[in-house]
């Protein structure tokens, strides 16, 4: 097993530190990637009725696409992944977690920044942005709220009483310096009152973007991942020094993706962009490798639980990250750009590849933090099945529209019209995706609600229990201590 | 990675390497840039929007336009074309050798080649430069985007989907603001198979008083009003297509030079 998790006695400590914060990070998460999804099959039905929900501006779709996004990406990809991080991190020190009131009050403070942006976009306060909407209050309630969770996360780092480091942490540790760094630079430029001139503003934007999308989940995600796998094959992860060679590569290479070739920037700027996103074949190859050597041979049938989830998320961050690097290719990149190719590419990272990982994490931390089963178990089955075929029908769909979308806008004798009524023939097929998606969403916020609402009457029990009998309690405390 | 330390560091300086490349490189190459100059005249390149116009940037920031629109146009290289302006005193010559020889799509020799036998019966001619691309070639624009046109955006809006046909010079291509206004409220009315939201909510519906108002839409019979009802836009609308109206990058630059339509032709 990767960490050397000796079953010790503060395994109860560690999940009593860890049950509110992380109900907390949960709980709304839950929450927005339901809302998230909801808003994103509004936006899908505008390709079917144009004019469905016209009247409001609240829906129209300049709004509700970004604010489907930003819910997917900030409301739940992110906390939910700070959850399991903050778990992650408080077991492989094998310390229960530092601070722990700290990331209670984080928790919330996030998900009112996420509403405040979210309402912020519906209201026509977007910052004009991709992917930085949210306007100022919001991201600086982000910010702290980020930065809170990361102190929490560090003490429980610094006060580790297992003091080797897994290529876990190295992960996960990166992604904790990588968010504030990105976070506050792009929103110190980009959300003040005075913009840079121009295409500066693109260009950090740019910068923002895919260091969020591409690097930070992928960070988080395979960190998380290389935390589970060993766990799930009952062996140690293969070859710590793919490992490490994937970890290096996907920092420094990485980091310099985003600027698309056809941007009116400087060439410098897309040609370094072009070269950063080959190379980043590597980290790919080596992450692979690391993963399959891991779980290969080891006979663990996954039969729609964690490990299920966590495998889909794996191979989805491959294919991602392969449909990034071919969209990089000289000769495809100029007919790719400005399609729903790029659309496609971020909606796997998100629900491909994010949040199967943080599904599967999920449902494995949970119920040993809660001491108790999944109240809904079943569910996760479905839930599962739901999740792998909603992916596939919305991610295939809008590759095929992309592609064909690219070509036809290629070819300047074809109309814009035709382009785009080819494109949306496939587009209206990810429709489906996303209402399975949804349903999906819903089975999985069931659980989490069904768990928080066992677990609050489970304490008002015990509250009654002791006002009851006064005596009992009195007398066994004296005898404990 | 045996320590934290080793961690922060590898993180330090892999993000702040592309923080140097992709931030501070850009604010210190272009954050400081000025005006540059129309190619071949004194014109400053690019003017100040009007008043109504950075108003409706605003409108089209906060109705997410960007979701759709891409503000940016590419183009693949450039080619010659040689325009026979007079055919001298051997017009029969003349026309007899250009039948022969292409005269578009070339490269700059070729250009240089067909001027040089043209001129040498007689005939005057003039090279023009274009630039190439699909983009162009839809009529999207005369040249591709550069970075001076986004000079006074605040907030830039390039976009980065084409769900709906590139906005760089809408301006040159749909000049009239009463189209603008009536794609605006019903795209349909104007392109029957549009799949672009209306934006009615930028308009107002009104009881027509003693005269119809002036700024009325005149809308075809399906998408009017009720009898007795008219369509007027609210300001934000009017702001938004003055913004629309003065989207156009069509100006020769240094970087991205094209030979303008001369008025003779
Ligand atoms: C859901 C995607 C979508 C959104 C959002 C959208 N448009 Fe469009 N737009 C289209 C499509 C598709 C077309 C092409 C069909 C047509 O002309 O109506 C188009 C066409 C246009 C045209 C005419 C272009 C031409 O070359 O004739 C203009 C101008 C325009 N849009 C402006 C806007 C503005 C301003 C906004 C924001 C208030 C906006 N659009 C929002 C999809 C969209």
């Amino acid at each position: 097993m990767n960490p050397t998790e000796n079953k010790t006695s503060c395994e109860s400590e560690i999940n009593d530190s860890l049950r509110v914060p992380l109900l907390a990070l949960f709980g709304g998460a839950a929450l927005w990637l339901v809302g998230g999804l909801l808003l994103g099959l509004i936006a899908g039905i505008k390709f079917h009725a144009p004019d469905f929900l016209g009247g409001c501006p609240l829906f129209t779709y300049g709004r509700v696409a970004p604010a489907a996004n930003d819910l997917l990406l900030y409301g739940f990809c992110i906390p939910a992944a700070l959850g399991v991080m903050l778990w992650i991190f408080a077991r492989l020190s094998q310390s229960p977690l530092a601070l722990p009131l700290v990331p209670v009050v984080a928790a919330h403070l996030w998900h009112l920044g996420v509403f405040i942006g979210t309402a912020g976009i519906l209201l026509g306060g977007s910052t004009g942005h991709l992917w930085l909407e949210y306007p100022r209050a919001a991201a600086v309630l982000l910010f702290a709220a980020f930065l809170l969770i990361a102190v929490s996360a560090a003490a429980t780092f610094g006060w580790r009483q297992e003091k080797s480091l897994y290529p876990s942490h190295w992960f996960l540790f990166a992604a904790l310096l990588w968010f504030p760094w990105i976070y506050s630079t792009a929103n110190l430029f980009l959300n003040a009152h005075q913009l840079p001139r121009g295409v500066v503003q693109p260009i950090i934007c740019w910068w923002f973007a895919s260091n969020l999308i591409f690097v930070w989940l992928g960070l988080v995600g395979v960190g998380i991942a290389f935390y589970f796998l060993p766990k799930f094959s009952g062996r140690p992860l293969a070859s710590s020094g793919y490992a490490l060679l994937g970890f290096l590569s996907l920092v420094f290479f990485g980091t310099w993706c985003g600027i698309p070739p056809g941007a009116p920037v400087p060439a410098w700027l897309p040609a370094l962009s072009g070269v950063a996103a080959l190379l980043t074949i590597i980290p790919l190859l080596a992450i692979l490798i690391v993963a399959v050597k891991t779980v290969c041979g080891a006979s663990v049938s996954c039969n729609g639980g964690p490990f299920c989830f966590i495998k889909i998320g794996m191979i989805s961050f491959i294919v991602a990250g392969g449909l990034y690097i071919a969209a990089a290719c000289p000769q495809y990149s100029r007919v790719l750009e400005f399609t729903w190719f790029g659309a496609a590419q971020v909606q796997l990272q998100l629900l491909g590849f994010t949040a199967m990982i943080l599904f599967g994490a999920i449902y494995f931390l949970l119920p040993q933090v809660m001491g108790r089963p999944l109240p809904l178990a079943k569910f996760t089955k479905l839930h599962f099945f739901l999740s792998v075929a909603g992916a596939l029908l919305l991610v295939v769909p809008l590759v095929a529209a992309g592609i064909v979308q690219g070509e036809k806008l290629a070819d300047a004798s074809v109309a814009f019209a035709d382009a785009n009524s080819a494109a949306l023939k496939f587009l209206r097929i990810s429709t489906l995706g996303q209402l399975a998606l949804l349903a999906g969403s819903l089975l999985f916020a069931a659980n989490i609600f069904a768990m928080t609402i066992q677990w609050k009457l489970g304490i008002a029990r015990t509250v009654i229990d002791y006002i009851k009998s006064p005596l009992a309690t009195a007398k066994t405390s004296e005898v404990k201590s | 990675m045996k320590t934290g330390i080793s961690v922060f560091v590898a993180t330090f300086v892999a993000l702040g390497a592309s923080w140097c490349g992709f931030v501070l490189a850009p604010l210190l190459q272009l954050g400081g840039a000025k005006q540059t100059v129309v190619l071949q005249t004194t014109d400053n390149w690019p003017l100040q929007r009007t008043g109504a116009a950075t108003l409706g940037l605003q409108v089209y920031r906060a109705n997410g336009c960007a979701a759709c629109h891409t503000e940016l146009v590419r183009q693949t290289g450039v080619a010659f074309e040689v325009l026979l302006t007079s055919a001298g005193n051997n017009p029969a010559a003349v026309s007899n050798l250009i039948s022969n020889l292409k005269l578009a799509g070339l490269t700059k020799e070729e250009a240089d080649d067909a001027n040089a036998k043209i001129t040498a019966i007689g005939g005057k001619v003039e090279t023009r430069l274009t630039a190439t691309g699909a983009d162009i070639a839809r009529g999207w624009g005369l040249r591709q985007s550069v970075a001076a046109d986004y000079l006074y955006d605040q907030p830039v809006q390039l976009g980065s989907l084409r769900a709906g046909p590139d906005l760089a010079n809408i301006g040159v291509r749909a000049p009239d603001l009463n189209w603008q206004l009536l794609h605006l409220y019903a795209p349909k009315a104007v392109n029957p198979n549009s799949t672009m939201p209306s934006f009615k909510f930028l308009f107002e519906v009104r009881k027509i008083g003693n005269a119809p108002a002036p700024d009325a839409l005149h809308l075809p019979k399906e998408f009017a009003a009720a009898d007795g009802y008219e369509i007027v836009p609210k300001p934000e609308a009017i702001e938004l297509a003055a913004y629309l109206l003065s989207l156009k990058a069509n100006q020769p630059l240094y970087e991205a030079p094209f030979s303008p339509v001369t008025a003779a032709k």
